[in-house]
């Protein structure tokens, strides 16, 4: 019988496309909070910050009472044959919930740390607030956005508690690394979970590795 | 070419009220920090909106609460050097500059246009040097390269020295100065410094806690600043209040004195200002016994501060000005000021 490699396929590809989807709301949600009145962009803040402090198993069980299968809109995306429980793409739901506050608090720390006078002589020169955005903000904020997506991901990667809640384990189908390595302890397979754990070990080391690597660089650039 | 602004608007405790009208040539706004300077031309700019108003350049309407027109910063055609550069830092000189030069799609004249810019600035063999690599002057002259490719029909210009270390702001104001005369458009720059703004403009509309108090010709404002903020901007060191007592007197009770003047004294009289550098051992007219008080040396000047013989004990001392060469051997025992050296300000 060949090894399964399976769980690290599954948890790259929830860390990846959770990753992605984060970077986008993240930033999205950060540039727009930042506008916003205080008492406004205050009441926002807690709410899109919760799922950092509250334990995983409560953001799981949250989204069970969102998109459970008795519950009126998993039912009613199941007409369409969307199914987030005990799905793959469920874990890139409760994933993506979970890590969501670390790049929106990184992203949005940048971008208020962002010197506007910039932007405005972007506008006064007649550039589109597309481009400023694109060309004048993000690579200003680059080294923060950067920190704050290799975060999600990282945080995206190590998710277990809302993953287990929403899409529970079943080999070749919905086990990742962190539900796999829960699995194989709980049957005594010790080796089988120090395995997963060392390749999770492997890949944390690798992110953290980057992430201080970009702020050293990031301290580099303030000095210049 | 012509600027007409009036805009108003209050936040809290501070209100601010701006209307002047302005045409070609250096306009200067002075006015402490604070004032509501800045924010003015950012309101001409459209970064930042009033609470009512009109702002209008040259017939094209840029800003009317009544009729709901607000144009975004980049409809405006307005050139805004910001007090930092605001030079952005991910960028090359030259793509800073280009940033400018957005407008122009033909590659050929955007290359020839640049290097015209690159000569006229000089600013030949930084094209790729990012601002950071770049002095304070240096990175003035991109911003304004990259504020002049794009042609824009006036210039503002916010605190343009601040930013500069001391010895390099006076060469750089002489030739920021014959730039702005070349460039022969309306130019409105802001400035807490009166030899800037002395230097720099031919007019100049003080501001004071929010309130435009009018606009004057440069030298005549300092020749008659008129009001006691504007006395204390163009840096008139002794201003105390004073009350008419004929048409060519007043009296100072403050100083225990009474000074006779050329102007002609108005009704609304509220101080009188005279400038530190006024006094004289030599003139006859206003001339009383004063008695010394202490002195500051300066590199070139000495200030030396006395009391007038009738002063009130808790009236500051008054402050006299003079180059150290002049300085008299002993103390004189009475100054004399010319009475057309009197400022009268009216409140």
């Amino acid at each position: 019988m060949s090894f399964d490699w399976y769980p690290l396929w599954n948890s790259l590809r929830i860390a990846a496309i959770s990753c992605v989807l984060v970077f986008f709301l993240g930033i999205f949600f950060a540039y727009y909070a930042a506008r916003l009145p205080r008492v406004i962009k205050g009441v926002l803040d807690v709410f899109l910050t919760l799922p950092m402090v509250l334990p995983p198993t409560v953001c799981g069980y949250f989204l069970l009472l969102i998109f459970g299968m008795k519950r009126p809109l998993g039912i009613f995306l199941l007409k369409f044959g969307i199914k987030f429980v005990m799905t793959w793409y469920g874990g890139v739901l409760a994933a993506s919930v979970v890590a969501f506050p670390l790049m929106y608090r990184t992203a949005r720390g940048a971008f208020e740390s962002f010197d506007k006078t910039l932007a405005y002589s972007g506008q006064t020169l007649g550039l589109s607030n597309t481009y400023i955005f694109w060309r004048i903000r993000m690579p200003a904020c680059r080294q923060g956005i950067l920190a704050g997506t290799v975060l999600a991901f990282a945080r995206a990667l190590g998710e277990y508690g809302a993953t287990s809640m929403l899409i529970g384990y079943t080999p070749g189908r919905t086990a990742t690394i962190s539900t796999t390595v829960y699995q194989l302890w709980r049957t005594n397979d010790e080796k089988g979970a120090m395995f997963w754990v060392l390749i999770n070990l492997a890949i944390s080391t690798v992110v953290l590795l980057t992430v201080n690597m970009l702020e050293s660089r990031q301290k580099k650039a303030v000095k210049a | 070419m012509s600027l007409i602004v009036d805009i108003h608007r209050s936040l809290g405790a501070f209100s601010l009220d701006a209307a002047f009208e302005a045409e070609n040539g250096v306009t200067c706004l002075l006015g402490a920090s604070g004032c509501g300077k800045s924010f003015t031309l950012k309101c001409i700019a459209g970064i930042e909106k009033p609470d009512s108003g009109h702002i209008e350049l040259d017939g094209v309407v840029l800003y009317d609460s009544g009729k709901h027109i607000n144009l975004p910063p980049q409809k405006r055609q307005v050139g805004y050097l910001f007090q930092n550069y605001a030079l952005f830092p991910n960028m090359t000189v030259r793509q800073n500059i280009l940033c400018g030069l957005h407008r122009e799609k033909d590659r050929a004249e955007k290359e020839r246009r640049l290097a015209e810019m690159l000569k006229l600035m000089q600013l030949e063999g930084l094209e790729n040097h990012k601002p950071a690599q770049l002095s304070g002057g240096q990175q003035q002259r991109v911003a304004l390269a990259r504020i002049m490719v794009n042609e824009p029909r006036m210039l503002m210009l916010d605190e343009p020295f601040s930013a500069l270390d001391a010895h390099l702001r006076d060469s750089l104001k002489i030739e920021l100065r014959d730039m702005l005369q070349r460039y022969g458009r309306e130019v409105l720059m802001v400035t807490h410094s009166r030899e800037e703004a002395y230097n720099m403009s031919s007019r100049i509309a003080v501001m004071d806690k929010g309130k435009l108090l009018g606009m004057k010709d440069t030298k005549e404002l300092f020749a008659d600043p008129g009001s006691v903020p504007a006395a204390v901007l163009t840096g008139c060191k002794n201003i105390a209040a004073a009350r008419k007592t004929g048409d060519h007197e007043v009296e100072v009770p403050e100083w225990g004195i009474r000074l006779q003047t050329a102007r002609e004294v108005g009704d609304g009289l509220a101080a009188v200002g005279i400038r530190a550098h006024y006094f004289n051992t030599q003139t006859q007219q206003n001339r009383f016994p004063v008695q010394y008080v202490e002195e500051m040396e300066e590199p070139f000047e000495v200030i030396l501060q006395f009391r007038y013989a009738g002063q009130q004990p808790e009236s500051a001392p008054v402050w006299w000005r003079l180059s150290k060469e002049k300085r008299p051997r002993e103390f004189p025992a009475e100054l004399g000021i010319a009475p057309a050296n009197i400022l009268l300000l009216y409140s």
